[in-house]
């Protein structure tokens, strides 16, 4: 890997990215500054050069596939906690790994508390978990983390990289996939592996009205982003014997150009993540008046009326009540879609829910292809005639408690 | 203080050709519209040059027909429009796009402060952004969701992540995306339309970059290759239930009541 490029014009050989490096890649050649295999580009020399003559350079081209090999998760903490997601990833890479015989390792990055929370990784039967731990990693800082990242990733070689799609995740990893001049794929809903080792990567494209099959065939890692409950979470294994590494962290890995004034949590409203029950109001409701029957029916029914992708543009609800790609992804218990044609966009994030109930005035509308339960009828005709009949249903069970 | 903005042409509809031959979208024939997302991007940079003073360059990389979208930008106060054309960049992925964008960033003699929208319509994939940044080796911050404080020589920025938000600082030179609704994008103005009607968009085409390695850019330059397009596979087994609106909604009260979502 050629991945350090000097430039000579501006490197007066001071001799101080030798010194800084903590892995003892750099030495002084007959022309110039010379890079060894040991370099893990964690970009110390970068940050310590005075002339800043140093840069990443990719050099594009093939690998040698066979010298990557296993797949790495990005094991996000937030807010001192393991994210979700990260169980999801775990569980669908030990699918992807059985097909070659490759291991599923994590890794960590975080201030102090990320050990501990590194061993509830190993039960479920995460071989080697890497832990980049040091007080300049408090908060989420783009460059030092992709740092810290990319010193496990040379080290490990792995041939795919798993990240949780969440906002520092998809922070992390375009980085990631530049430094080492290679590929990713956002917001993958499917992952295969093939026998050659090449992950098949399958996420809506272009408005969702496709499907693309993904392949990165000449470079490693293959980097993918995967949304959270989009894949089944990982199983407790019997005998797990996972072993924890703490890496090595120095004061130039966690050298940041950005500063963090604060963090504070986000006053806590129940996510539509969260939520049991959801009513989603699609393009098919016009009416103001049946909007109102809709958000009274919500409230029967004890969930939150969430909208899609086009209705947010309009102004109804916020992002955090879109459900979409460029929304959220939910699995709530039930879900009833009114006016809502079912673009694959929209069905890919909430196509999971155990019961699918969705009312439409078209009978061809792709919704119905999803749903488990269809009506084929007007909004503003089938939502005041629902809210009578639950509000009659709740009131013969009093003792009832909706979800 | 120096801005660029990345900006991008979509189509204005989703429905869009693809090429059965190399997977690639064609682009022809559709209507273009300027990536809603990169209006909140264009209305920030504008912002922050009223309150610092300093100038905003709008660049993209697309075909030529780009210029039409590069007027809007100069109608809304862009002092600079920038399109990078070439046939050699058709196909590119994100890697070969962002390299593209930094090129054409250095060719500009770089930015104090490179500002993208979240995300695009078409691509969906939101990663541009913080790819140019690795490429320049600046830091970034995404998903902005409000500029705290700005002076001429550093940025503060409110990110939103799932349980807490955060404020970061950086100093320039840096790359941020914003979010949809972190401002109101103003509409372009008639009277700048008047006065920017002669204004030249500066084409540059691969000639132009300093990186002339040709395996860096469109199809050649992305490690990416989609191999193939399909329909999204219908699943489920339906039900439906019929009757009068009172007699399905009956049946579906039922069905809750058994299923005890009631």
């Amino acid at each position: 890997m050629e991945l350090l490029h000097f430039n000579a014009a501006r490197c007066d050989l001071c001799g101080e990215c030798i010194k800084k490096c903590p892995f003892s890649a750099l030495s002084m050649g007959e022309e110039g500054i010379e890079v060894n295999a040991a370099c893990r580009m964690c970009g110390v020399c970068v940050k310590s050069c005075p002339q800043e003559a140093i840069r990443f350079e990719q050099k594009a081209g093939t690998v040698d596939k066979k010298e990557w090999k296993d797949i790495l998760i990005y094991a996000e903490q937030e807010n001192g906690q393991i994210h979700p997601v990260v169980y999801e990833l775990i569980g669908e890479a030990k699918k992807l790994a059985e097909n070659v015989g490759y291991k599923v390792h994590a890794v960590l990055v975080g201030d102090e508390g990320t050990k501990e929370n590194a061993k509830k990784l190993i039960p479920y039967g995460v071989e080697r978990i890497f832990v980049y731990e040091h007080a300049g990693f408090c908060g989420f800082k783009a460059d030092c983390y992709t740092d810290a990242l990319a010193d496990c990733i040379s080290t490990l070689k792995p041939s795919v990289v798993l990240v949780g799609a969440t906002s520092t995740g998809r922070s992390l990893a375009p980085r990631l996939s530049t430094r080492f001049h290679t590929g990713l794929t956002a917001d993958c809903t499917k992952l295969m592996m093939k026998e050659n080792t090449d992950l098949v990567q399958i996420r809506p494209a272009f408005g969702g009205n496709v499907m693309a099959q993904i392949l990165i065939t000449n470079s490693r890692p293959q980097f993918a982003t995967v949304r959270y409950k989009v894949m089944d979470k990982a199983k407790k294994v019997q005998n797990p014997v996972g072993r924890i590494e703490i890496c090595p962290v120095s004061d130039e890995l966690v050298k940041s150009a950005i500063t963090v004034q604060k963090i504070q949590p986000i006053e806590h409203k129940r996510s539509i993540e969260e939520e049991d029950v959801l009513v989603v109001a699609g393009r098919g409701v016009t009416s103001d008046q049946d909007m109102e029957i809709l958000c009274e029916l919500t409230k029967e029914l004890g969930g939150q009326l969430c909208f899609t992708r086009p209705m947010v543009e309009e102004g109804y609800g916020d992002t955090a009540h879109q459900i979409g790609l460029s929304g959220r992804t939910v699995k709530p218990k039930l879900i009833l879609t009114f006016g809502v044609s079912g673009a694959i966009q929209f069905t890919a994030c909430m196509n999971s829910a155990e019961c699918i109930v969705s009312i439409n005035n078209d009978p061809g509308a792709q919704i119905f292809d999803i749903a488990h339960y269809c009506i084929n009828g007007d909004v503003s005709e089938i939502a005041p005639a629902l809210l009578k009949q639950v509000k009659k249903a709740k009131e013969e069970q009093p003792d009832a408690i909706s979800l | 203080m120096k801005i660029i903005v990345c900006i991008k042409q979509v189509p204005s509809s989703s429905e869009v050709e693809i090429d059965p031959e190399n997977g690639t979208l064609k682009r022809s024939g559709s209507e273009s519209k300027t990536n809603p997302y990169d209006l909140f991007a264009l209305e920030a940079a504008l912002r922050i040059r009223n309150q610092v003073g300093g100038t905003v360059t709008a660049l993209t990389m697309g075909p030529d027909q780009a210029e039409e979208m590069m007027r809007d930008a100069y109608m809304m106060g862009a002092d600079d429009a920038v399109i990078l054309s070439d046939k050699k960049f058709a196909g590119s992925d994100v890697l070969a796009t962002s390299y593209t964008l930094a090129q054409g960033i250095r060719v500009l003699e770089g930015a104090d402060l490179i500002i993208c929208g979240k995300q695009t319509t078409d691509g969906d994939t939101a990663q541009i952004g913080p790819a140019i940044a690795e490429h320049l080796g600046i830091p970034h911050a995404a998903w902005v969701s409000e500029i705290t404080e700005v002076t001429d020589s550093q940025i503060s920025v409110r990110q939103d992540l799932t349980h807490v938000f955060q404020i970061s600082r950086m100093e320039y030179p840096c790359l941020i995306t914003v979010e949809k609704d972190s401002n109101v994008p103003r509409l372009p103005s008639y009277k700048l339309r008047k006065e920017t009607e002669k204004k030249e968009v500066r084409i540059l085409h691969f000639d132009a970059l300093p990186d002339k390695n040709l395996s860096r850019y469109g199809l050649i330059g992305s490690p990416t290759t989609v191999e193939r397009i399909f329909a999204p596979e219908k699943m489920g087994s339906r039900q439906w239930i019929e009757g009068t609106a009172m007699e399905q909604a009956e049946k579906l009260t039922e069905l809750f009541v058994k299923k005890k979502f009631i």
